[in-house]
């Protein structure tokens, strides 16, 4: 209920009339059981009516340390770790704890094992952008995408099983190199999952991306500037998506990523402004069929150039890294992974220090959310696709 | 631009402030700058504002727990001097995406129960949560800090895990876990 309580002159002589509403500021708990938070994320939320006042992100339900453990196990041992820290794209997560393994010690890595390390890399980049996509959707209230991207995803696994024997956390590299070969007629599977995967992305195209509601949902939501996002030190699609190109398989290749042609995309604003929900959307629909064009060619030059059966290098039954340090960062689906390894002579790490893609991008929810619409803070939490695997670690 | 480009810019900048570069391969793989704690924020402020450095992200900020860290002289005889110096290292890895290149710096705390750093959060505020769990996990305090509170673990939680002398809790609230 709002009453006229006074009335007084502006400057430029207009009136105003001043009106006493009252309004009370409503504490939201969002999570950490809420099925838009994609795991256990809890942000307390202020609300004045359905403007958010403030933001405050709780995380570290399943907080591990695996820095912690990372010290008390071999460097083998510490593989499977990695695999549950972000377990939507393990592959990606070994391959980056084995190269700065390999940094430090100066492992020399078989290079049929570097163009396998590729390929399930970016296969698993689209399984989880797939699983993105399809969680994007539901946040935003369309089922539909979510079935249709576990189809796809579905394959990937199986493939992945076939390689390796395990569907979600891989433990495939290994410093070194990786566990085993590609099983016979794996890459021809391979291949044909791309042909049929390329042609099913059309469907997803039109099934969500210019869906009008979608669409509505999306754009002018969240948007970040470029400047924003490297102040909130967003790296990957997210960044991408603020219009910045940069993604470090381009910018600074590693394993064979400067062999590959591939494109980056960025987002330009084409729905409302750049750096929105949607333009974050479109970087990762768009990132999956570079993938698919990566491991086309990843398959071909593994064939082509290697020989069957050399994918692990020789090295000690356990590995001793002399006293060194090193950084590793590779791009993962969700950004830069980075690993900072110590190492003093043991078979252990002396200090392990994890770069979290996740956990720098959900650290921005409390300077992003304020004045948004409540509705809104799903669509923006669910597009900065976050895995709370790897921000609590 | 090279290591030695960007260390030679900071020393134009801001003369003495970096007390020791290491470019060794047998010490590290990525050359590293220790900057005077004291003059870090400076230091960090021209990294970011500087057009030819340009570094926009900070990528982590790496708390490092040596116990042993001795002065330079290491004579097994001499008793260590108190409080030890350098026993917590802060590392902090640069990227510029603009320049495309990385830097590391390091700030070294004197050996003491609560080291204190000086925050850069104001500068990279993305520093905030990274500084964050530099408290939670390591112990390691920042002046300045607009929101000093555990991010990991809970808030009630006792000790900092990743230091070497962390001593593994038997019990919590009333929980066994022997």
């Amino acid at each position: 209920m709002s009453q006229l309580t006074e009335e007084r002159m502006l400057d430029s002589g207009e009136k105003e009339l001043v009106l006493d509403v009252r309004t009370q500021d409503m504490e939201i708990n969002m999570g950490p059981q809420h099925p838009a938070t994609h795991g256990v994320l809890r942000v307390v939320l202020t609300a004045d009516g359905e403007i958010l006042t403030s933001a405050d992100p709780h995380v570290g339900y399943i907080h591990r340390c695996a820095e912690k453990v990372g010290e008390n196990v071999d460097f083998d041992g510490y593989i499977p770790y990695t695999d549950r820290y972000d377990y939507l794209s393990a592959m990606n997560n070994n391959v980056g704890f084995a190269l700065v393994v390999e940094k430090a010690s100066g492992l020399e890595v078989p290079p049929r094992a570097t163009w396998l390390r590729m390929i399930v890399s970016e296969l698993n980049r689209v399984a989880s952008h797939l699983l993105a996509f399809g969680t994007y959707g539901i946040d935003i209230g369309a089922i539909t995408p979510f079935l249709y991207g576990f189809r796809e995803r579905e394959w990937v696994l199986s493939l992945f099983e076939k390689i390796c024997g395990a569907r979600l956390t891989y433990s495939y590299a290994f410093p070194g190199g990786v566990i085993n070969d590609a099983p016979g007629g794996w890459f021809d599977e391979v291949l044909k999952f791309c042909d049929v995967f390329d042609r099913k992305w059309r469907e997803y195209d039109d099934l969500l991306t210019r869906n009008k509601i979608f669409i509505e949902r999306t754009k002018d939501v969240g948007s970040v500037t470029a400047d924003q996002a490297r102040e909130f030190g967003w790296t990957g699609p997210c960044l991408r998506g603020s219009g910045v190109r940069y993604d470090l398989r381009e910018a600074q290749p590693y394993l064979f990523y400067d062999q590959v042609g591939f494109d980056v995309p960025i987002g330009r604003g084409e729905m409302g402004t750049v750096g929105d929900c949607w333009d974050r959307y479109w970087v990762r629909m768009a990132e999956m069929l570079q993938s698919t064009r990566i491991v086309r060619e990843c398959v071909e030059r593994c064939i082509k150039d290697t020989t069957p059966g050399e994918v692990m290098a020789k090295k000690p039954k356990t590995l001793k890294v002399a006293a060194n340090e090193a950084y590793v960062g590779i791009e993962n689906p969700r950004g830069e992974l980075g690993h900072y390894l110590v190492t003093d002579g043991g078979a252990q790490c002396f200090r392990i220090k994890v770069r979290g893609p996740s956990f720098t991008n959900v650290s921005c929810l409390a300077k992003l959310l304020p004045g948004t619409m409540l509705a809104d803070a799903v669509a923006i939490i669910g597009s900065i696709d976050i895995v709370l695997g790897e921000v609590d670690r | 631009m090279e290591f030695s480009g960007i260390v030679a810019r900071i020393e134009e900048a801001h003369p003495s402030a970096v007390i020791e570069q290491v470019v060794d391969e047998e010490v590290t793989k990525d050359p590293f700058a220790v900057l005077d704690a004291e003059r870090l924020r400076e230091v960090m402020q021209t990294l970011r504002d500087d057009g030819n450095l340009a570094f926009d992200l900070l990528l982590s900020v790496a708390a490092v727990d040596y116990p042993e860290a001795q002065p330079k002289a290491k004579k097994k005889a001499d008793p260590p001097p108190d409080p030890i110096p350098g026993r917590f290292e802060l590392v902090y890895h640069m990227l510029s995406s603009v320049r495309n290149h990385r830097f590391v710096v390091k700030i070294k705390l004197p050996h003491v129960e609560r080291p204190v750093a000086p925050t850069v959060c104001d500068i990279y505020p993305t520093a905030e949560w990274h500084e964050r769990e530099a408290w939670d996990l390591m112990g390691v305090h920042f002046h300045d800090h607009p929101d000093m509170r555990r991010v990991l673990c809970v808030l009630d939680w006792v000790g900092h895990p990743l230091r070497k002398d962390y001593v593994f809790p038997t019990e919590y609230h009333g929980i066994s876990c022997e």
